[in-house]
């Protein structure tokens, strides 16, 4: 892979550092009025996702990664991997296991797109789509009527996750919710 | 026929109203040194010099000129030229000049940008901080708080528990290794300095008034005179740099006069530049010779104008306040 050096960081750059790969998320540059300057970098470890903020002297240089971001589809779980297979016609299949699928699991549907990260061709997180289309598996009963009231109640979905809907929604609807957020958006 | 380009980068990142108050800011500045009496120059872009100073790294092209093919710098600032002005008996003088700086691009940086310089002979430092405070509340449309004045050494000492005259390179390059997160290798005292500087003590600079920093460590003096901290001797450079909301606006000196001091730091800054593995710079001979006749002994000041702008207009970034910052030029 090539190396990159600080002036060349930016946002959505992946590099190693610490033996890990990378995403950048922001670079600044950094310069007391006379003096040496620095690159200050936030970056996102692909294994972990936690973000770790860094400082560069000006021209130091980091290895790029060989990460890539894939539309794959959920296929199913054999209880320890969950494997996803690709769109593009190829129909081959990558196995994500516990720590790289993370909190997605609460997310999971069949045939639906995520985005998986390989990191030398090894699966290592997955984003779920921002929206996705799901089924109430268990709630209170509805409220007849209400509609436009506010107030809100847990509902458990098809995939696992449990989010607060409305009080009218009832048991066996499918529901939009944005995944980002965890919020409910609509009826379907 | 295919496009030749799809993108809307061809498009200004500041807007027309932007540049319009940008216009009237700049018209404001002219006016505020007409009513001094301070004469407005122009000098070149191109110089056979550069600077040489070993943390600013100069542009430079070959022109065909009446010498044949020569390497021409572009300037980082109009000091010498201006100081060749000020040799030849110009008084006051200011100007608004284009200057570059290689590999300068950020929230706050752009590869060329607008200087406003001025020099005033026979003004000390203080007299010309008075000065710059004028401007900067004159442009400001919001009272931008009291002016103080911090010493380099107290900021060290009250931020981060040091001296930095004092404190062994030792723990520099340990405070700055923790608070940098990276590793500082064979740095030297200057730059664990400057690494402090930028990450833990500029940033809460200019959070409630103006902040004016002075008595810099002598080997940060770059063209500005010495003199002697009367806490304890050491040397410290007299010179200012000012603050406003973590941005640093401008950069002051009690202009050294001494050509044969000039000459050896120049000398100095090569040397530094070739141990940074940096290419050398060309001297500038002909401010040398200017300071041997003679230039008035008196301060000047290099103050960023977008910067100033983006302040005044409340913007986020130096690229919302010029037409096309370097990445759409």
């Amino acid at each position: 892979m090539a190396n990159y050096s600080t002036n060349e960081f930016k946002g959505g750059l992946k590099v190693m550092l610490d033996g890990d790969p990378c995403n950048i998320l922001e670079n600044e540059f950094v310069k007391p009025g006379k003096g040496q300057a620095f690159s200050r970098v936030k970056l996102r470890n692909l294994n972990t996702g936690r973000v770790w903020e860094r400082t560069f002297k000006s021209g130091e240089s980091l290895e790029g990664a060989d990460v890539m971001d894939l539309d794959m589809e959920y296929v199913y779980s054999d209880g320890d991997m969950w494997h996803f297979m690709k769109t593009d016609g190829t129909f081959e299949q990558y196995a994500v296991d516990k720590k790289a699928i993370g909190d997605v699991e609460k997310w999971l549907k069949e045939q639906a797109v995520y985005t998986v990260t390989l990191w030398n061709d090894n699966a290592i997180a997955v984003s779920p789509p921002n929206f996705l289309e799901l089924e109430v598996v268990e709630t209170d009963p509805g409220l007849k009527g209400d509609t436009a009231q506010g107030g809100s109640k847990p509902a458990k979905l098809s995939s696992g996750a449990v989010v607060r809907v409305p009080l009218f929604i009832n048991q066996g609807e499918i529901l939009k919710i944005d995944t980002r957020s965890g919020e409910y958006v609509s009826r379907a | 026929m295919t496009p030749i380009s799809d993108s809307d980068d061809w498009q200004p990142t500041a807007s027309i109203e932007t540049l319009r108050e940008r216009a009237r800011l700049m018209a404001g500045i002219r006016f505020f040194f007409a009513v001094r009496d301070v004469l407005e120059v122009e000098t070149p872009i191109l110089g056979h010099g550069g600077s040489t100073d070993p943390h600013l790294d100069s542009l430079s092209l070959d022109a065909t000129t009446s010498n044949g093919r020569e390497r021409l710098w572009l300037q980082t600032s109009p000091e010498f030229h201006m100081k060749r002005l000020l040799a030849a008996g110009s008084g006051a003088i200011f100007q608004l000049a284009r200057s570059f700086r290689d590999g300068e691009i950020g929230r706050r940086h752009n590869l060329e940008f607008t200087m406003l310089e001025w020099y005033r002979p026979g003004f000390s430092l203080i007299d010309l901080i008075d000065e710059c405070e004028l401007l900067i509340r004159e442009v400001l449309p919001v009272d931008p708080g009291p002016l103080r004045q911090r010493r380099y050494r107290d900021l060290f000492r009250e931020t981060l528990d040091i001296d930095p005259f004092i404190t062994s390179l030792e723990i520099l390059r340990q405070r700055a290794e923790e608070i940098g997160r990276l590793s500082m290798g064979d740095t030297d005292r200057d730059g664990c300095l400057d690494l402090l500087m930028s990450l833990a003590i500029e940033p809460q600079l200019g959070r409630n008034g103006i902040d004016v920093v002075v008595d810099y460590p002598a080997s940060q003096a770059a063209l500005a005179r010495k003199h002697r901290d009367p806490e304890d001797g050491a040397g410290v450079a007299s010179r200012f740099e000012i603050y406003l909301q973590g941005l640093e606006l401008a950069n002051g000196y009690d202009e050294l006069t001494d050509a044969a001091e000039q000459a050896a730091r120049f000398l100095n800054d090569n040397l530094q530049r070739e141990s940074l593995g940096k290419p050398t710079v060309d001297i500038d001979r002909r401010l040398i010779a200017a300071l041997e006749h003679g230039m008035p002994a008196g301060s000047g000041v290099a103050l960023g104008v977008d910067r100033l702008i983006q302040l005044a207009l409340g913007k986020d970034s130096i690229a919302e306040v010029m037409a096309f910052p370097s990445p759409r030029c």
